[in-house]
């Protein structure tokens, strides 16, 4: 299960603290005579899994901690893929002495079921069809998420992580996975994430999906066969949605009102200051790696996420929890506006009233939503301590507990 | 543990639900985690010490009392306390109010500053005093909102906060009730009450 270390002749990637040269590993889960029956009745078979895993799993297997990535994120965490001059998505804190320390956990992080990214999605083929499934992919939700999550841990031998942890989306199936199977976490880290979206987070993902779906290229989903693809509308989607994602103070910082490549401005249309260019390149970048129609879904199924929705039903998964001793370590960033600090609060007083054990904190950071990818410094103390707790003095401070 | 700690632990029943307003480094709850099957949760300010009751393993807010505590509901806790944090916050009377609403009773221990000890240094040497519990000079002290055992209980009068039961301690944070009874605002070096909330309608 361990990934090769850093190799010599890797010439311009690993840096030190870095897990190094990685590959992604992919998986078949579920059959057809045991398929994956989601939340909607629909089933799916088989299920196709891309994953990375980084560090050893000890040989009581009691020192995994499983990340579940954001929107956008794939199975690629950490270090480098061969040829790769830029690292994982979360390179900054997963690695040998980092937060999410290599030297001590068995890190596994798999692309998400709806993804594009080497997990099945709605640009996989559909066996009954042997085309792409496009929008006759089933919708689905968190909680199916997590159910594939499970079907890989299971496959891997492990039966209770240290952590479930992620930022955004990634918060959101830490959570879900606590209600569900909290027996099997130690930890749940669900890190600027949010019990149910706002109207206001609702709204942006709809012009998101107005974006892709008005596109002429989009086919109804259908784009597979053309040799067109909704660029545009997928485009405008990540451009609105990256503005979300920053802050206006990181903004001013990164941008201010400056003129791309020149003094003064032009005056027309165009892309004319820096962070206009900024936005087209991280709209254009994102047509490299990313299918719309799994936008469409992916976004969607943030849309459904409200775990706390029914009472009754939340009541019991709630107790379970707390008879369980799931940890929660609730993260928020200052300056984040798309999940902002209430969203937390509001998961930290839900948790608190079910008796269930949370350590939360608001970090000050300028960068907004994007906080969770970076290494500022106060944030990933937290983390770090949290896991080590964790892994060397047991979960919460008890009478049958340690340290 | 800190001997004025220890009094508070004691007054702690068992298996309760208990929040640490201001816990530091989160000793108290461990300690009643450990050895009275309580359920904790801290409220600490401090980035060092929140960070050490991780270390612990007592789940920990990293909030500032000062700003008020939404996370918790009325009536969360069986038992809320402010130890040796009161006189550090800008708003004390916020606190004490933030105490009695979230827990179904409160537990507050502070530095008494009508002790005869304090008393005497400002009148002799005309400077403020600094003490074992007050140890900081006035320009680097964290205790901010110093008051008297007479100046709290007139405060909680007029809050209609009920006193409930009442602890003396001397310099060294250890139980003296006994020989302090009278005249305990000049003879106690700080002060351990049970507290609880004006009538409710409910």
């Amino acid at each position: 299960m361990a990934r090769p270390a850093a190799s010599d002749q890797e010439p311009s990637g690993p840096q030190p603290g870095s897990v190094g040269l990685v590959e992604t590993q992919t998986v078949e889960l579920f059959t057809a005579g045991n398929p994956l029956v989601l939340d909607s009745g629909s089933t799916l078979a088989p299920v196709e899994v891309a994953f990375e895993t980084y560090g050893t799993l000890a040989d009581d297997r009691s020192n995994a901690v499983f990340i579940c990535h954001a929107l956008t994120g794939d199975a690629h965490a950490a270090g480098y893929h061969a040829g790769a001059d830029r690292p994982g998505w979360w390179d900054s804190i997963v690695g040998p002495g980092k937060p999410i320390d290599t030297d001590r956990y068995f890190v596994v992080c798999p692309n998400l079921l709806g993804g594009c990214r080497g997990t099945t999605g709605p640009s996989s083929i559909d066996p009954d069809t042997g085309q792409p499934y496009g929008l006759r992919f089933p919708l689905f939700t968190v909680a199916d998420l997590v159910r594939v999550h499970r079907a890989l841990l299971s496959h891997l031998g492990i039966s209770r992580v240290l952590a479930v942890i992620g930022g955004s989306l990634g918060g959101m199936q830490a959570l879900q996975w606590a209600l569900d199977a909290p027996n099997e976490l130690a930890a749940a880290i669900p890190i600027c994430a949010t019990t149910r979206l706002s109207p206001q987070n609702i709204a942006f993902s709809a012009v998101a999906r107005q974006a892709i779906l008005s596109d002429e290229s989009f086919h109804g989903g259908d784009y597979y066969a053309t040799d067109e693809r909704p660029d545009t509308g997928l485009s405008l989607a990540r451009m609105m949605a990256h503005i979300t994602y920053l802050s206006e103070e990181s903004m001013r910082r990164k941008f201010g009102r400056r003129i791309q490549d020149r003094e003064e401005p032009r005056f027309d249309f165009g892309v004319d200051f820096e962070v206009e260019s900024y936005l087209q390149h991280q709209g254009a970048s994102f047509l490299r790696r990313f299918d719309a129609n799994s936008y469409l879904y992916l976004t969607r199924v943030m849309d459904y996420f409200d775990p706390f929705a029914d009472p009754e039903r939340a009541g019991p998964r709630l107790e379970a929890v707390r008879a369980a001793g799931t940890h929660f370590l609730v993260i928020s960033f200052d300056t984040d506006w798309r999940f902002d600090t209430e969203h937390s609060r509001e998961m930290v007083r839900t948790l608190g009233a079910a008796e269930v054990p949370v350590t939360s904190r608001e970090v000050e950071s300028p960068f907004g939503h994007d906080s969770f990818l970076l290494a500022i410094p106060d944030y990933h103390r937290t983390v770090g301590t949290f896991l080590r707790r964790l892994h060397e003095g047991g979960g919460v401070a008890g009478p049958t507990s340690g340290a | 543990m800190r001997p004025d700690l220890d009094v508070v632990a004691r007054m702690v029943p068992a298996d309760s639900r208990v929040l640490d307003l201001g816990c530091g480094d989160g000793s108290l709850l461990q300690h009643l985690a450990r050895h009275r099957g309580c359920r904790v949760q801290g409220v600490e300010v401090s980035s060092d010490a929140f960070h050490e009751c991780i270390a612990r393993g007592v789940p920990v807010l990293h909030a500032d009392i000062d700003r008020g505590l939404p996370e918790f509901a009325d009536d969360a806790f069986d038992v809320a306390v402010l130890s040796q944090t009161l006189q550090a916050t800008y708003r004390p009377a916020l606190a004490l109010s933030e105490l009695t609403r979230i827990g179904r009773q409160g537990i507050v221990s502070f530095p008494n500053f009508g002790h005869i000890g304090i008393r005497s240094k400002l009148a002799l040497f005309g400077r403020m005093p600094t003490s074992s519990v007050l140890p900081q000079p006035w320009y680097e002290t964290t205790n901010i909102h110093l008051c008297t055992i007479t100046d709290f209980e007139r405060l909680c009068e007029a809050r209609g906060i009920r006193l409930l039961e009442r602890h003396l301690l001397d310099s060294r944070g250890r139980q003296v009730d006994g020989r302090a009874r009278r005249g305990a605002n000049l003879l106690a070096a700080g002060a351990v009450y049970r507290v609880d909330a004006p009538e409710r309608a409910a």
